[in-house]
């Protein structure tokens, strides 16, 4: 595998296209997976602010830990960590923060309406896409 | 106010903790403690804390609002830094970015339009939470 300098003078490794398209494509399965388990947990525990009201803070903080979904999702989350923290080893960030940011926001838009069965109407789906092609051009 | 304390807490957080991160000497995996030595740093401490506030919001906005809705409009946050970075730390932001702060902006503007939270019809002895079907400039402008 070859090496070369980074701008910040870090060796960094060539890797091929499909092996860069593979670390991003991890990222990007984990994170929405971690997403939409978080809200699907969040959405079937309830408003927080209302058990918080009735319950205290102890009572809502109880609810969250409770909720076996709301740790599979924290595990995708944990997956998704480590795996950015692989990519960065091996690409740039200049590639891997805005592809994965953007790539997310339309992959979770595409999730949260056959899982959650959210209603993305075509604002949503116009903001997910203008959001993704605005984060990447600030991130790149 | 919820969102705007993700979009704040979460890039802020970030920034701290790679600020603290970059200045410590650097970390061996054989060395595993000298990582719990890196929480005494202040900026990482300070990073932890904002993430802590973020992580919060985050659920808390997923307890009353759509996915679809929470991230877009937390996206935000990448526009509050680059401001941040051009007005108080003075770095010069490309053609590029000013772009793609607009086009986030427009974004954002487009789905904070809409509901933030998808009505669904009550079966059974289930409630529809129609009072949480809002109009959403309450949430987002808090």
């Amino acid at each position: 595998m070859m090496t070369s300098l980074s701008s910040a003078g870090l060796p960094v490794s060539h890797v091929g296209p499909w092996v860069a398209t593979a670390m991003i494509g991890t990222i990007v399965v984990a994170s929405t997976a971690g997403e939409v388990l978080i809200a699907a947990a969040m959405k079937f525990i309830g408003d927080l602010d209302k058990i918080r009201a009735s319950a205290g803070l102890m009572g809502a903080i109880r609810a969250v830990l409770g909720s076996p979904l709301f740790f599979v999702g924290v595990s995708f989350l944990a997956l998704n960590f480590f795996a950015l923290l692989f990519a960065l080893n091996h690409l740039n960030l200049s590639l891997v923060a805005p592809a994965s940011a953007s790539l997310t926001l339309v992959t979770n838009a595409i999730a949260a309406k056959i899982f959650l069965k959210e209603n993305v109407d075509r604002r949503r789906w116009t903001a997910a896409v203008l959001v993704c092609i605005g984060v990447y051009l600030l991130a790149h | 106010m919820v969102l705007l304390l993700i979009a704040i807490c979460g890039p802020l957080g970030d920034t701290f903790l790679s600020r603290g991160m970059a200045h410590l000497p650097l970390i061996s995996l054989t060395h595993p403690l000298s990582l719990v030595a890196a929480i005494f740093n202040p900026w990482v401490a300070m990073g932890i804390a904002l993430l802590i506030g973020f992580f919060t919001s985050y659920l808390t906005a997923l307890s009353f609002a759509d996915l679809t809705f929470v991230l877009p409009a937390t996206a935000f946050g990448y526009v509050f830094i680059a401001v941040l970075a051009r007005f108080w730390l003075h770095e010069p932001i490309s053609l590029e970015r000013w772009m793609g702060i607009v086009l986030i902006t427009i974004g954002v503007g487009f789905v904070s339009q809409g509901s933030s939270f998808t009505e669904r019809p009550a079966t059974g002895d289930e409630a529809a939470p129609v009072e949480n079907a809002r109009a959403v400039g309450d949430e987002t402008q808090a």
